[in-house]
């Protein structure tokens, strides 16, 4: 997994190269340049290419999906199946709410990371006091159940057929969201910056460095008075919260909401998405989501099963062979 | 007073039936767990293939149904050596998250590979004749299959048990799970009783699979659908352990049944937050070591 920041520590020390360690520490806060790459290519994509900018703000919210995926799992070390049920949850809340009469995208936006956060502060609450198998089932039991109360609900949640009927009103009460998804677009991009920063500023700080800690070596964290427990039911309940504004992006920009959101296959892909990118990196959500639903809206039409195959093939060859994805092959070669 | 001894009588019987499946498909999964600390999502895949070939070999090469049912689980068996060989071994021990993507992955190509062979559609099971209709126990009468289903799984389970208390063999993965390093000290060839035990495991899981193809429709995407039922039987019941998980298939089976007869508005609700209650309780399952 995501050793990247303490190997290069750790080569740092031994080469003597920055001499003192509280200035190699808080060179990490930094901003890089290629860290406005892909922040440059989202904008060339939107003058360049009109006609795809609906299928890049799904794009972009399964970006800041995977990237609420990476505090837990890269991170926080913590292996779930059940990230769908915040992004459901949030997809949800934002749909009832533009269905019955409150548009307004922003606040519902909020009402969506609420309610995520607070299905993620529950949930977290009893799932992790459990480790391995028996936390990636109660996950994948959180998620079930949700999908199972959305379907039976059908007089909210629209059940089988979706939610339908959202009015999602003009963000900031001028810019409509329109067919062409120009509104859509750049509506998804701040967002997903808004949360990168925020994302970002929580990995490098003190907090962030401790949930690496706990990940790499939880007894020895134990040891020195981390209060485990309590980290990483913070880091759990700020991913769902993130989560669920990348469900209400969804649900607002296409309009519609179906219990898809909620499924194990929504799960199952973005944790793919994420191992393509590369995890624990925080950018490993830019490279591997963008590629994965490019090549899925090249080639899915085709036979959509056999889709499954490649993609389960690409995962076994990504595990066997590119432990840390495009990122680490990238991180490999430049050392 | 008398509808509703029958009722629970019926509910016992059904839900007992479904428990034998659960806990043949999911014992494997509870040992390799516990045994080579390896998180097999696509353990359902191996139940799935056992159905797979009961199904075919009685419908396409019209096989009487006890040989298929022994082919169903030689041929998983043996297709759980080559996997385990080829890719499996590399991880065992290590981080769960490849563990989990490897198995993911592989299930991803299971439900491929099967649609491509056999289609999208469920594939049905015609027991032979002397299993069909009902069979008179003298107060009532029962389905003769879900009968033949438990006592077939009754007769397992006690030779499992057996085999594992009395044998060398079973002593051996017992020495190992408890020790694994004090176990490779006294000379026990942990590598091949990593694979022996795993191609049991599997074997098991496709008798499973292929009893249970009434239960437990058998479909391209089988091993994703029930992996939620494999997982709480293996962790109510607790890692590794042998007994643990036919305790927790019985009280899943026999709930299930239940609720669905109760409750069946309500679909699977109760049967996951019993679920979440007992890991609230006992975070390692019933019979889970501390």
């Amino acid at each position: 997994m995501a050793t990247e920041g303490l190997v290069r520590t750790g080569v740092g020390a031994g080469s003597g190269a920055p001499a003192d360690p509280v200035e190699s520490f808080a060179r990490r806060h930094r901003y890089r340049a290629a860290e406005a790459l892909p922040w440059a290519a989202a904008i060339l994509v939107f003058v360049l290419f009109p006609d795809y900018l609906p299928l890049g703000a799904q794009v972009l919210a399964n970006i800041l999906f995977a990237l609420a995926t990476d505090l837990v799992l890269g991170y926080a070390g913590i292996v779930t199946l059940g990230q769908a049920a915040f992004f459901g949850t949030g997809a949800y809340t934002a749909g009832i709410l533009a269905a019955n009469g409150w548009g307004e995208p922003i606040t519902g936006l909020l009402a969506a990371a609420a309610a995520a956060a607070l299905l993620g502060f529950l949930s977290g609450l009893i799932v992790l006091r459990t480790t391995g198998l028996t936390l990636l089932m109660q996950t994948l039991v959180v998620a079930t159940l949700l999908h199972e109360a959305a379907n039976k609900a059908s007089f909210i949640t629209g059940g089988d057929d979706g939610l339908q009927g959202m009015d999602v009103w003009p963000i900031f009460g001028v810019f409509p969201f329109d067919m062409f998804g120009q509104a859509a677009y750049l509506y998804c991009l701040a967002v997903l910056f808004l949360c990168w920063l925020a994302a970002r500023h929580i990995v490098h700080s003190p907090f962030g460095r401790s949930l690496t800690g706990i990940r790499e070596n939880e007894r020895r964290m134990r040891a020195i008075g981390a209060p485990v427990m309590r980290r990483r039911l913070i880091v759990y309940t700020i991913a769902a919260g993130i989560a669920g504004i990348a469900g209400a992006l969804i649900a607002q920009t296409t309009q519609f909401v179906g219990l898809g959101v909620l499924s194990l296959d929504r799960s199952g892909t973005i944790l793919i998405m994420l191992i393509i990118g590369g995890v624990g990196r925080l950018y490993g959500a830019f490279l591997g989501v963008p590629l994965y639903m490019i090549a899925q809206d090249r080639f899915s039409q085709i036979q959509p099963v056999y889709w499954y195959f490649w993609i389960g093939l690409l995962m076994v060859a990504v595990v066997v062979f590119a432990r840390g994805g495009i990122l680490g092959l990238v991180a490999r070669l430049r050392r | 007073m008398t509808d509703t001894v029958a009722a629970a009588v019926s509910i016992l019987f059904h839900g007992t039936a479904f428990a034998m499946v659960l806990y043949l498909i999911s014992v494997g999964l509870s040992v390799t767990m516990g045994l080579m600390g390896f998180v097999n999502l696509a353990h359902g895949a191996f139940a799935m293939l056992g159905g797979y070939v009961l199904t075919s070999l009685m419908s396409r090469l019209g096989m009487p149904f006890v040989p298929a049912l022994a082919a169903a689980a030689v041929a998983t068996a043996l297709a759980s050596i080559v996997v385990e060989r080829l890719l499996y071994r590399r991880f065992y021990g290590g981080e769960e998250l490849d563990q989990v993507l490897l198995t993911m992955g592989l299930v991803f190509i299971a439900i491929a590979a099967t649609t491509y062979v056999w289609g999208p559609l469920q594939q049905p099971l015609r027991p032979p004749r002397w299993l069909s209709g009902q069979i008179d126990f003298g107060f009532r009468e029962f389905p003769a299959y879900r009968s033949f289903l438990i006592l077939c799984g009754a007769v397992l389970v006690t030779m499992l048990w057996l085999g594992l208390e009395r044998t060398r063999f079973g002593m051996q993965i017992r020495a190992s799970v408890d020790n694994l390093r004090m176990a490779q000290s006294v000379g026990i060839n942990t590598s091949r009783l990593f694979t022996l035990t795993f191609a049991l495991g599997s074997g098991l899981a496709g008798l499973g699979g292929a009893l249970g193809a009434e239960l437990l429709s058998i479909n391209p995407s089988y091993a994703l659908d029930n992996l939620v039922y494999f997982l709480i039987v293996v962790a109510v019941g607790g890692l590794g352990s042998i007994r643990g998980p036919f305790a927790a298939a019985l009280l899943i089976g026999i709930a299930n049944t239940f609720f669905q007869y109760l409750l069946p508005q309500l679909g699977a609700f109760f049967i996951y937050a019993l679920v979440m209650a007992i890991l609230l309780w006992r975070p390692r399952g019933l019979f889970g070591r501390a």
